[in-house]
């Protein structure tokens, strides 16, 4: 599931690397860029509205999310169709739940993995990797090369070990998703760190005495905030990917919590019987944020990558 | 070369022992034995049980025990749910299938994503560039476990064409749509790839050479483009690989094909964790085997790499 | 009739900023045998000249007028036409050797196959015609390093294959586009001289384009002199030197540091080209220029001949010009740096003084002579 161009990744951290000299502020001219970039403009939108269904739906949604609506169980095809007049505006899951509440709280949890999956790719991937970068040598070495073994290991697969030998639970989801997220941002990362080091400025902090760990979160950190945000952003969707991948084998979040991934899966199981809403509605919740999520992170890097400016 | 490929044997074995050993200590560490159930066993049963599976002997004889049956003799144990069957054979009855129509699905996400690449870069800024592009966009967010369901319910269900799941080594009916849903969003992925890089290399400098000294477009693009332009692609399709044999644990269950994922799946949910490993290890192999593989490619195809 | 004849030709660019008008208006011509040098800085459209008459232009180019090739119109040619003239009677050198060479493919391979095209020769005897060339743009031990891949090369051994593999069809012209440019001062002598060597040898018409007035003066019969995609002068290249007439021309001469000349101050010429998406209406040079006039800035001057075989686009008179320019101190600077934002990220005044200032180190020296 390698969807991230990474080559047109390598290329913007190369051009920031060089652009930092232009000394006026990147991101007054980026934010311009991306508010001229309406395929970009109209994505962010989008998540902002899911995010606002993630946090607001519940107090919409007329049935909560555990409740059975015991007239329509057992006749979910015939009478758990999306109607405003019963409540169920997505329609109810084969059991008889509202599938307006499932898919808000689905909705929340696909997002919070993500989210969560993403910023423990920033915080350890960015530490790693402007740390192996910025002290180089046989160090360097020694780290990169562990990045090299952990990414050639199927981690799906351990994933699945770690999740069934220790409990599918959330945070075991969050520490699953978190210890392989990281890897490719550390790659990028300690490859930028590693032109930035042999800047002047740099050099100048070296030379005034200033300690190797204050110039990594002082100076090197904050000169990656383009990169990194950029990759942060294509990362979520890609953790939303993992989650929905494994909850939709049954091996993710367990009920009563659900994802995307989960719903997904229940309403592939039962469009056969008719009931072609419990797959429509979550399928579209996912396509979209995913969508609107590479979009974000497409404009985001156009906007911030110097190369035609 | 030879000693190219040396050096990465160097890397790739101690990466695979590496996995072995992780993944036998996790198991070791996970909290209850495999024989913990709800029902508890008698203690004397128990005990006979973790007799029989070598489960009594300290954790370094176990786990020497366990290595050099994987390494020397290829064997994997028996499962922990089904004493009468091996990992082995639970591996040998599932694999041929995922082995067929992945490698099918390779092919085709190879060959289909290289061509509508580099047709689109040839035909840059048409109506093929337009719907090259708007594909490879759209197949971002159509992975194997959203494809799966959207396929069998417009061929299965609305057209009735192909049978919506199960395995047929004589009727490739069965196997069309589990290759779709699995090669969709590599296919795209090749394509954008390929694309960028044809694009990239149609406008460098010694394709302009190429051109000056009359070549006619075909032979500027078959004997100077491709293969610089492949470059980004090879290096790609490890990943790739990896990322399909996964997909293909979806394909297996949502299929009913009766390949290894769905081996994989089930010993999950049994908490069997002997044929957990073994399919890890198994896989785990073939993905550093693929990209050692790869990485030898690559060095032959670029002269710029240094043995 | 001239062997090459180029009418009215003009180029353009679509971009992302609009329409980029790289090449306005040009008329030129060469005779056989001749070697006419032109001269400008970076973004001045000499490049681009040159593709256009190749049919090299990136695909968001676009040239109009007409270029005739010993009678036969090539600019917007079919291909097929062009793949018969390309190599077979114009063959062309780039500016890059590092990678102007395909770097996946062997020296023999790629020069071999010109000559199966264009001969018809099979791979043997086209690989040892291929060897034959590169001895007699005097690489060593040839036959060796034909097998080699350009990577193995350095940059004066390039673009010695480069000329080898340009002159295989021995065309009638040869293009050569900055072809020391990219390379240390010592290989440059070593390559002007090779290329002139050559030209005599196979007496071959060239075409040679640089941003250095010293290349010209060595091997040039004629010079044109472009900016801003438009011709300034056309000369025969002595009396360009020891009597400028245009204005860019002498602040290019003057541009040249010279170690007879007393003072210790190098005079450059203020500002930048001009924004070629936006031409200027009037005269390219009008905002750099000493003898700037209120009709350059609207009227662009015509080409004009004064004195023969000479042609200048000047308001300013003759005798003006000669007289020297005006100190450059009283120029306001910020009237000559107004259009910065262009095309060319190349910092002009360093163009110039770039070939004359670089000093290659040793190890680069001997790497060449390897």
């Amino acid at each position: 599931m390698t969807m991230i161009e990474h080559d047109k990744i390598k290329g913007m951290s190369d051009r920031m690397a060089q652009a930092e000299v232009k000394g006026r502020s990147p991101w007054a001219d980026a934010r311009k860029r991306f508010f001229r970039n309406r395929a970009a403009l109209v994505a962010l939108v989008v998540l902002i509205l899911i995010g606002l269904f993630a946090a607001f739906g519940n107090s919409i949604a007329a049935w909560s999310n555990e409740d059975i609506d015991y007239e329509v169980m057992g006749s979910a095809a015939t009478l758990g169709a999306p109607s405003i007049a019963n409540g169920h505006y997505f329609g109810t899951d084969d059991l008889g739940r509202d599938l307006f509440a499932r898919t808000v709280q689905g909705t929340q949890i696909s997002l919070m993995v993500g989210i969560v999956g993403a910023f423990v790719a920033v915080v350890v991937g960015t530490l790693y990797g402007a740390t192996s970068g910025y002290i180089g040598g046989r160090t360097d070495q020694v780290m990169m090369r562990l990045v090299d073994i952990l990414m050639s290991i199927p981690y799906m697969f351990v994933l699945i070990l770690l999740l069934v030998m220790f409990g599918r639970s959330i945070s075991m989801l969050f520490l699953g998703i978190g210890l392989i997220s990281w890897l490719e941002m550390s790659r990028i990362v300690r490859g930028q760190t590693l032109t930035l080091k042999n800047r002047e400025f740099i050099e100048a902090a070296r030379a005034t005495g200033v300690p190797s760990w204050r110039i990594i979160l002082r100076h090197i950190v904050p000169n990656l905030l383009g990169v990194v945000a950029v990759y942060a952003t294509l990362l979520v969707p890609l953790m939303i990917l993992t989650e929905s991948f494994i909850s939709f084998l049954g091996l993710g979040v367990q009920e009563p919590l659900t994802s995307w991934g989960a719903l997904i899966s229940e309403g592939a199981g039962t469009m056969r019987y008719g009931t072609i809403w419990q797959l429509a509605f979550p399928l579209g919740f996912f396509v979209v944020t995913l969508f609107s999520f590479f979009f974000v992170g497409d404009g985001l890097r156009d906007a911030l990558d110097p190369k035609d400016r | 070369m030879f000693g190219f490929i040396l050096r990465r044997f160097a890397v790739a074995i101690p990466t695979l022992l590496l996995l072995i050993v992780a993944s036998f200590l996790l198991m070791h560490m996970a909290p209850g034995g495999p024989f913990t159930q709800e029902r508890a066993l008698p203690p004397q049963v128990l005990a006979n049980i973790n007799a029989k599976y070598g489960l009594d002997q300290p954790v370094l004889v176990q786990l020497w025990n366990y290595l050099s049956g994987v390494v020397f003799r290829f064997d994997f144990g028996p499962s922990f749910e089904y004493p009468d069957r091996t990992v082995n054979q639970v591996i040998a009855a599932g694999f041929p299938v995922t082995l067929t129509y992945g490698m099918i699905s390779f092919v085709v996400a190879v060959l289909v994503g290289c061509a509508l690449g580099t047709a689109a870069a040839i035909r840059h800024n048409t109506w093929l560039d337009y719907l090259a592009v708007g594909i490879s966009i759209g197949a971002q967010v159509l992975p194997n476990f959203v494809m799966a369901p959207i396929l069998v319910l417009v061929f299965t269900l609305i057209l009735g064409w192909l049978p919506g799941g199960g395995w047929s080594w004589s009727d490739p009916a069965f196997w069309i749509m589990p290759v779709i849903a699995l090669s969709t969003s590599y296919m795209a992925s090749i394509a954008r790839i390929t694309r960028a890089s044809m694009l990239e290399v149609l406008s460098s400098n010694h394709i302009r050479t190429a051109r000056a000294k009359g070549l006619p477009e075909s032979k500027v693009i078959l004997r100077h483009a491709l293969k610089p332009a492949l470059l980004p692609v090879i290096s790609y399709l490890g990943p790739a690989f990896v990322s399909m044999i996964t997909g293909s644990v979806v394909i297996d269950m949502y299929f009913s094909t009766g390949g290894i994922g769905k081996a994989f799946v089930d010993s999950a949910l049994n908490r069997d964790y002997a044929v957990m490993m073994g399919v890890t290890i198994l896989i785990g192999a073939l993905t550093i085997l693929f990209s050692l593989v790869v990485d030898i490619l690559y060095a032959w195809i670029d002269p710029k790499i240094r043995y | 009739m001239a062997l090459l004849d180029i009418k009215n030709l003009n180029v353009t660019f679509d971009t992302n900023d609009g329409q980029v008008h790289a090449v306005n208006g040009i008329d030129m011509s060469l005779e056989r045998g001749e070697t006419l040098g032109i001269v400008g800085e970076s973004g001045s459209g000499k490049s681009q000249l040159a593709f256009s008459i190749m049919g090299l232009l990136a695909r968001n180019g676009r040239a109009t007028g007409s270029v005739k090739f010993d009678g036969q119109e090539i600019l917007n040619a079919p291909l097929k036409t062009l793949n018969d003239v390309r190599a077979e009677h114009i063959a062309m050198i780039f500016q890059d050797p590092m990678t102007s060479l395909n770097p996946y493919m062997r020296v023999s391979d790629q020069m071999a196959e010109v000559l199966t095209l264009h001969h018809g020769l099979s791979k043997s005897a086209a690989v040892a015609e291929s060897v034959r060339m590169l001895d007699a743009v005097r690489i060593p031990d040839a036959r060796g390093r034909a097998r080699l891949y350009p990577h193995e090369f350095s940059g004066g051994m390039r673009q010695r294959v480069m000329i080898a593999m340009a002159l295989l069809c021995k065309p009638d012209v040869l293009i050569a586009d900055e072809p020391t440019t990219a390379l240390d001062v010592t290989v440059q002598a070593q390559i002007m001289k090779l290329l002139d060597d050559l030209q005599t040898e196979f007496g071959m018409a060239m075409i040679l384009i640089t941003h250095d007035l010293g290349v010209v003066a060595g091997s040039c019969e004629r010079v044109m002199v472009m900016y801003g995609g438009r011709v300034m002068e056309k000369s025969p290249t002595d009396p360009v030197f020891a009597d400028p007439t245009h204005p860019y021309t002498q602040g290019l001469l003057a541009a040249i540091p010279r170690v007879d000349q007393k003072g210790d101050k190098l005079s450059a010429i203020p500002g930048s080209p001009p924004n070629m998406s936006r031409p200027p209406a009037g005269c390219p040079f009008a905002p750099r220029c000493d003898y700037v006039m209120e009709v350059c800035q609207t009227t662009m001057p015509p080409l004009e001949t004064f004195a023969p075989g000479r042609e200048r686009a000047c308001f300013a008179g003759i005798d003006t010009v000669r007289a020297g320019p005006k100190h450059h101190e009283d120029l306001p600077m910020e009237a000559a740096a107004d259009d910065t934002g262009g095309m060319d990220i190349g910092d002009p005044e360093m163009n110039m003084l770039d070939a004359l200032t670089d000093r290659p180190t040793t190890e680069e020296m001997a790497d060449d002579n390897r």
